[in-house]
């Protein structure tokens, strides 16, 4: 096994693109080094991001954030413009594993791992999170979404890794939150979650929103139907039961240890409920 | 306190005192060694190779492949494991346990082990094996065993007394009790029937197994382990490997828990017939994996309760009927589990009757107060059932027929001064018991019984010139047992604590001592600790007696001072025993003492425990919000560990109850063995655990000392289940009340 840590994407990617055997990225390693260790994989080579300068930082841009891919989920807690743009995304990067994986754990390998249950990304896909994707062609942006094909599996080909992770500048009266069900509080996986974001318009009538819910199918899905569900009321009891409702059906979630179909369905629609009326209070509704 | 004392009536110096535990400062700054941390020059990587099958014939093992890889230096199965124990049937078990004898009996049964010269070296060894399976039907569960076609996981078995030509996997009816029945019942108001079901939980025990065993051509041999027992493990290992015992060294390690699991062998006569293959050391260290799947967790359970009482409260009669996993090989749970199920209560009808049941598991190993709370879980919530019915407040039903001293007890024996009605006293008067519950909350309690043991002990104190005191012992010190038998030495001395030194002893040092375990330790080497302070005094005054040039006899030993009496002798200053100490160079040379002892007279011990919980109703989590635990520990020697096993059993029961259960699929394996699957709680899972020491002395031992470490893992599942049902408002008949189990008996009441 081969561990470089290049200091330029660049390099990082010449290293991927040229490998024959297996490689893998390491930033913080709280998944790949449990793999590791556990036997699970034997890599030719291992790739460590932390010494790229851009990708240990968490910028405000023109048009938003950029989380460098080695930025630790820690980092975003501390950030005060993220929690108060998107604490939603910054509430599920700050559910990961327990306060010591929070400190080198990231939102990039939360999203690259591609498990069903990963806590950071409904909240980034209801966020309309972007991954810029660097590789041996050049640059290339993609909504987070996209990049998880499957358990484990990911739409990123030979050479590509993601450099960073990029979030909007919410719109006025947005708010966004996720909740995850786990038997414990903490050092657990979601059985199933729903990140809920809502834009309000006048009279604190929900004017757009997203709904995304994990662990309910082989990757994370949108909602629309739920979205739907809810845009044009105020939450009232009728919205958010067409919303729980609209969550239960876009479920296809299996029997596992972690937790049965109908638990997960129905326990799914629950909390999609609950981050919606947090997610509105967030927005300034009442 | 109201209890009758008047037995010991002692006052002690520094008994009861809570003084900084000898092996902290090891232990936080990372020095302590455990049983992963011993090396030896040559030493190998031990690996074992394991079924993926919960039953299967093994045709062949082909293990040329392996033993031709570069790097590999033994490679051993079964066949290298001879029977030398003559056919025994209880330490051929625990051998077939360590290595599968031409069949694999459960998911993670030991095939056959390497010794390389590293890991990656090991593993590959381990993936050239070849073994040649056919799979067989299997059984996991407890009630589908005892089934006419169950699949039979031990041929050989037949149940004591049963048909001897018919195939079982029952191997054990055991029944306990008195009185008439069916009498008790026909005198009953109200009669209650429930069932009730709990899962598999490992002790979770955060050291994995782990081990450094060399043997040499001369057959001698060592054996560095975490384990709770190095004699027991000593005695074992030379048997299953034929070897003498005071040939084979054993020496303990600092343990990482054990709670039961590190009571026997389990990979160490590997570690040992490796090393032995080899000619080199080999060191073994299970995975978390390997531990869950290849080390002895405790039952699962099936059991029925059948109560009935009067309407002024008594209980006319009551009859369980259980039904424990034993897995591949047979115990003695679910006799256990008859034994203590009545234990709280006075009764004049009882009966148990348990079936010891063989399924395709790990071998079932001791868990804290083993069998106990499985029962108890079943017994406690049927008594809460009862109460309500009668329209009656739970304690003061349980008060109303606790058992008392002068009590037959369901399983025998007559009860001498005990804790159960005084635990329940402090219930009522307990705080907690008037916090106001909002909604979706609950409040239960239960109680529970362990009966401790003595056993086998031999300990030696060895004063130092300088008056300080090595005390070896030779029980493995699980949960801060030095400190405590510290503080014995030092009371019985009458030296500072400071002054005092514990070490446990190797196999090589002391006579044989009983694993700890049945919370003996500070019971059993504490009362072998007195006696032999007793007779370093005697051997002091002599001392002491020479140097003052008067007669023995009138040297008193008082204050940790030899003192002449008498009137021609006041002018002789005390000699202390430092000063003693000093001199006996010129006195007759070191000074001692020892003692071997059966510490018979463990005294019984009971626990009563407060839960609220808060249910959500959507979700079907609980939350623990307040928990209590009242035990009596007869003499707290040192009040933190004492404070400590309560909360630390707690914990264990309330993980237990809530989430923590072994997942086997169709295909019976098991599906999480590891702990981010098997969900033991984790700090922010629970509230913080309040306790209270009761001191009710045991009248067997000197310091009135009752084991403490096992009884308060007896009431938690049944003080959360009737707190959870009293949330939601639906009786829980199944542990662990895992949220997507407390939703449905929701759902289904609706």
């Amino acid at each position: 096994m081969k561990y470089e840590a290049p200091t330029s994407t660049k390099d990082a990617v010449a290293l991927l693109a040229k490998n024959k055997g297996s490689a893998y990225v390491l930033a913080g390693g709280s998944d790949l080094l449990v793999r590791l260790k556990g036997g699970f994989i034997e890599p030719d080579l291992i790739v460590d991001i932390k010494r790229i300068g851009a990708m240990q930082e968490i910028k405000k841009t023109a048009s938003g954030f950029r989380i460098g891919a080695a930025v630790p989920c820690v980092a975003m807690g501390e950030s005060q413009a993220l929690n108060k743009a998107w604490p939603g995304v910054v509430e599920a990067a700050k559910l990961i594993g327990s306060d010591q994986v929070q400190g080198r754990c990231t939102v990039t390998g939360n999203l690259c791992n591609a498990s069903p249950a990963a806590d950071s990304v409904p909240a980034l896909v209801t966020a309309r999170a972007k991954a810029v994707v660097v590789g041996p062609k050049g640059r290339r942006t993609v909504a987070v979404e996209k990049i998880p094909a499957g358990p484990g599996r990911t739409t990123l080909t030979k050479g590509e890794l993601i450099e960073a992770i990029t979030l909007p500048a919410p719109k006025p009266k947005t708010g966004d939150a996720y909740l995850r069900f786990t038997p414990r509080t903490e050092m657990d996986i979601a059985v199933c979650s729903a990140a809920v974001s809502v834009t309000l318009g006048k009279g604190g009538v929900v004017e757009e929103a997203r709904v995304a819910l994990g662990a309910v199918a082989p990757t994370v899905v949108l909602v629309p139907a739920a979205a739907k569900a809810i845009i044009g009321t105020k939450l009232d009891a009728a919205a958010l039961d067409a919303l729980a409702a609209a969550c239960r059906a876009a479920c296809s979630p299996i029997d596992d240890k972690r937790g049965t179909v109908e638990f997960r369905t129905d326990v799914a629609g629950v909390l999609a409920k609950r981050a919606a009326k947090v997610a509105y209070q967030r927005a300034g509704g009442k | 306190m109201s209890h009758d004392a008047s037995f010991t009536n002692q006052k002690f110096k520094v008994i009861g005192t809570r003084v900084p535990r000898p092996d902290g400062i090891d232990k936080v700054t990372g020095r302590a060694r455990y049983g992963a941390d011993a090396t030896a020059p040559g030493q190998l990587v031990g690996m074992i190779l394991r079924s993926p099958h919960a039953h299967a014939d093994i045709r062949k093992i082909d293990t040329s492949a392996a033993e031709a890889l570069p790097g590999v230096k033994a490679v051993i199965t079964s066949a290298d494991l001879p029977d030398k124990v003559g056919g025994r049937r209880d330490m051929l078990d625990i051998l077939e346990n360590c290595m599968a004898r031409g069949r694999a009996l459960y998911d993670g049964h030991a095939v056959a082990a390497v010794a390389a010269i590293d890991a990656e070296t090991a593993k590959r060894a381990l993936k050239l094996i070849k073994v040649d399976y056919k799979p067989l039907a299997h059984v996991t569960d407890v009630d589908e065993a005892m089934r006419d076609d169950a699949p039979i996981v031990q041929p050989w078995v037949r149940t004591a007394g049963g048909d001897p030509n018919k195939p079982t996997n029952v191997a054990q009816i055991s029944q306990f009790g008195h009185g008439d029945l069916d009498a008790g019942f026909a005198e009953a108001d109200v009669i209650i029937e429930r069932s009730y079901k709990t899962e598999q939980t490992h002790q979770g025990y955060i050291e994995p197994h782990a081990c450094l065993a060399s043997v040499g051509p001369d057959g001698q041999g060592e054996l560095w382990v975490t384990t709770q027992g190095h004699y027991t493990f000593r005695t074992q290992c030379a048997a299953l490997l034929g070897m003498e015992v005071a040939k084979l060294k054993v020496t303990s390690s600092e343990i990482g828990g054990g709670f039961g699991g590190k009571t026997h062998v389990w990979m160490e006569p590997v570690a040992l017939a490796l090393s032995r293959k080899a000619n080199r050391p080999v060191k073994l260290v299970l995975t978390r994996e390997e531990t869950f799947r290849g080390t002895g967790p405790t039952c699962s359970t099936s059991i029925d309760i059948k109560i009935g009482a009067r309407r002024d409260g008594r209980i006319t009669a009551a009859l369980a009927t259980l039904r424990y996993q034993d897995g591949a090989f047979p115990g003695i749970w679910g006799m256990l589990g008859a034994m203590t199920a009545w234990a709280c209560y006075d009764l004049p009808n009882v009966k148990s009757v348990a079936y010891d049941v063989l399924v395709n598991r790990p071998k079932v190993a001791a868990y804290r107060a083993p069998s106990a709370p499985m029962a108890a879980f079943a017994v406690e919530s049927t008594v809460d059932l009862v109460a309500r019915e009668l329209g009656m407040d739970p304690v003061d039903f349980r008060l109303l027929n606790a058992a008392k001293e002068g009590t037959r007890a369901s399983y025998g024996p007559t009860y001498g001064p005990i804790g159960i009605g005084p635990t329940l006293e402090a219930v009522k008067n307990h705080p907690q018991m008037k916090v106001k519950l909002g909604p979706n909350q609950g409040r239960g309690m239960a109680c529970g019984f362990w009966f401790n043991f003595g056993g086998q002990t031999c300990s030696t104190v060895n004063i130092g010139v300088d008056g300080t005191v090595n005390v070896s012992v030779g029980t493995v010190d699980v949960g801060g047992s030095r400190a405590s038998l510290s503080l014995i030495a030092a009371e019985e001395l009458g030296v500072p604590y400071e002054s005092v030194k514990c070490t446990v002893a190797d196999t090589a040092t002391l006579g044989h001592n009983d694993t700890t375990e049945g919370s003996r330790g500070t019971f059993s080497s504490g009362m072998a600790i007195i006696f032999a302070c007793r007779n370093a005094v005697q051997e002091l005054r002599a001392r002491a007696a020479k140097m003052m040039d008067v007669p023995v006899e009138d040297v008193h030993w008082e204050n940790g001072q030899a003192v002449a009496l008498g009137t021609q002798h006041s002018n002789l200053q005390p000699l202390t025993l430092a000063q003693i100490a000093r001199k006996s160079p010129q006195t007759g040379g070191p000074i001692a003492g020892h003692n071997e002892v059966v510490a018979d007279g463990a005294g019984v011990s009971f626990a009563s425990h407060i839960c609220d919980v808060e249910v959500d109703p959507e979700t079907g989590q609980t939350r623990v919000l307040r928990y209590a635990v009242i035990q009596d520990a007869g003499k707290a020697i040192h009040p933190d560990y004492v404070e400590g096993q309560f909360q630390g059993a707690a914990a264990q029961g309330i993980g237990w109850a809530l989430n923590e259960e072994y997942i086997y699929g169709k295909d019976g394996r098991l599906q999480n063995p590891g702990f981010l699957d098997y969900r033991i709680p984790v700090c922010s899972d629970l509230p913080f655990i309040d306790t209270q020491i009761l001191e009710i002395p045991n009248p067997g031992h000197p310091y009135g000392i009752r084991g403490v470490g096992e009884t308060s893992i007896v009431p938690p599942l049944a003080a959360i289940g009737n707190a959870v049902s009293n949330a939601v408002g639906v009786r829980m008949t199944h542990v662990p009340m895992s949220p997507p189990r407390i939703l449905g008996a929701i759902k289904a009441a609706r």
